[in-house]
C-alpha cells in the first residue's frame, strides 16, 4: 500500500533502504584500507588545485626521507604519466592513473592500481589526486589521512570557498611559500578561514625548493605512523572472494592501471 | 562535476531493489543530502534527469536538504554552526556531527 502519496494503490510499496549512495565505494575503500593497515603502510591522500605543487611536496618528501623510509605513489591525472615518470626519476615506485575525463579518483580505481604495484615493505603510500578542490574530497579512497596542498599564489579565501575539501583534511600544507616576499598573501586571513571550516586541521608552511618546513612535515607523517596501531604481522597476501592477488613484495613490474 | 558518478551509483542501488522485488516501475526515490556533503543538489537533479532510464524513466527524486551540525569532541555538547567553531565550554575545535550525509532514503515502486 503506497503510504507516501496517499493514492492508495495496493501496488505500490515503499520501500526504506537508508544506505549511503557511495557504499559500493566505501566498501573498496574499506578493502584498500585494511589491506594497506596490515602491512603496516600509511596510506596519504593528497589532494590540491592543479598546480598546487602536489608532486613537489612527494620529491621533497622522497629526498627527506631517502634511506630511511621506503615510498609508493599512486599519481591520479586526466592524461599523462608525467608526475609518475617525476617520481620515478627520484627512486620513489610510481604508478599513473590516468582517468580520462573523470575529476577524481575513487576507492575501485585505487584497487585496481595496487593490484599491478608492489606495495610489500612499503612504509607509506601517497595517493596523488587529480588536481581538483571539489571531487576528490567526496571519495574515500582508503588512506589513513588526507592531506591538503595549498599554494601561496592560490589566495588567502580558499578554505572558505572550498570548504568540503578544507574540512577533510587532516593537515593543510601551504607550499611554495618561497614566494611568499613577493605576494600580499594573508596567511593569518588564511589560518582564520582554515579554522572556520576545519577547525581540527593545522596548517604547515613548506617550500619544495628550499625544503623549508619539509622535516616539520616529515616529522608529522612519522607522528602519524607511529601513532598507528601496529601490523598484525600474518597474511600479508591479499584476499579476495574471487581469488584475484595483489601483488606483494619486490615482485611487482610497477604496472599501469588505466580507468575511464 | 562527480555528480553524475554518484547519480550512476544511485541508479545501480535502486535497480538492484527493483529487481530484487519485481518491480514494473519506480515512481519516486527520496534522497538525503548534506549541507557540506560536496553534492550540489541542483547538479544532482539534473544528473537524474539525464540518466533516467528503464525502471527509472519516470521516477520522481526528490532531496531531502540536511543542515551542518557540529559538536564538542570531548563534552558532547553542540556547537553553533558560525564562527569560531569551538566549544563554548571545553574551548575544544568542534566537529561536523551530521551535514555530510548522502543517503538513498526511500524507494517507492510499483510491483506485480
Amino acid at each position: 500500500m503506497c503510504d507516501t502519496c496517499g493514492c492508495g494503490d495496493p501496488n505500490v510499496v515503499s520501500v526504506d533502504v537508508h544506505e549511503n549512495i557511495l557504499a559500493v565505494n566505501d566498501r573498496t575503500a574499506a578493502h584498500n584500507r585494511e589491506h594497506l593497515d596490515r602491512q603496516g603502510i600509511l596510506a596519504v591522500n593528497l589532494m590540491g588545485s592543479p598546480g598546487a605543487g602536489k608532486t613537489a611536496v612527494l620529491e621533497a618528501t622522497a629526498r627527506a626521507l631517502s634511506g630511511r623510509r621506503r615510498l609508493g605513489v599512486i599519481a591520479g591525472d586526466l592524461e599523462t604519466e608525467r608526475d609518475a615518470d617525476r617520481l620515478r626519476a627520484v627512486d620513489v615506485p610510481a604508478v599513473a592513473i590516468t582517468t580520462g575525463t573523470a575529476c577524481h579518483l575513487d576507492a575501485e580505481m585505487v584497487h585496481r592500481a595496487l593490484h599491478g604495484f608492489p606495495t610489500g615493505g612499503l612504509d607509506y603510500l601517497f595517493v596523488e589526486n587529480v588536481g581538483n578542490l571539489v571531487c576528490p574530497a567526496v571519495y574515500d579512497l582508503g588512506q589513513a589521512v588526507s592531506v591538503v596542498a595549498l599554494s601561496v599564489t592560490e589566495g588567502e579565501d580558499k578554505p572558505l570557498k572550498y570548504p568540503v575539501m578544507f574540512r577533510k583534511a587532516d593537515l593543510v600544507l601551504l607550499t611554495k611559500v618561497d614566494l611568499l616576499p613577493h605576494l600580499e598573501l594573508d596567511v593569518s586571513a588564511l589560518e582564520a578561514g582554515l579554522a572556520r571550516v576545519a577547525p581540527a586541521a593545522s596548517l604547515l608552511p613548506l617550500s619544495a625548493r628550499t625544503a623549508e618546513g619539509v622535516s616539520v612535515w616529515v616529522d608529522w607523517l612519522e607522528a602519524r605512523a607511529a601513532s598507528r596501531p601496529k601490523p598484525s604481522g600474518e597474511g600479508l597476501g591479499h584476499h579476495h572472494e574471487d581469488g584475484r592477488g595483489m601483488i606483494d613484495a619486490a615482485a611487482g613490474s610497477g604496472g599501469r592501471s588505466r580507468d575511464r | 562535476m562527480h555528480e553524475y558518478s554518484l547519480v550512476r551509483a544511485l541508479a545501480d542501488r535502486v535497480e538492484e531493489e527493483a529487481r530484487s522485488r519485481q518491480a514494473v516501475a519506480v515512481h519516486r526515490l527520496t534522497v538525503a543530502i548534506g549541507a557540506v556533503s560536496g553534492v550540489e543538489p541542483a547538479l544532482f537533479e539534473t544528473a537524474f534527469s539525464l540518466c533516467r532510464e528503464g525502471i527509472l524513466a519516470d521516477a520522481e527524486l526528490e532531496i531531502r536538504r540536511v543542515d551542518a551540525a557540529w559538536s564538542c569532541p570531548s563534552c558532547g555538547r553542540a556547537v553553533p554552526s558560525d564562527p569560531p567553531l569551538r566549544c563554548a565550554v571545553c574551548g575544544e575545535a568542534a566537529r561536523l556531527s551530521g551535514g555530510d550525509e548522502l543517503i538513498l532514503e526511500q524507494i517507492e515502486m510499483e510491483v506485480p
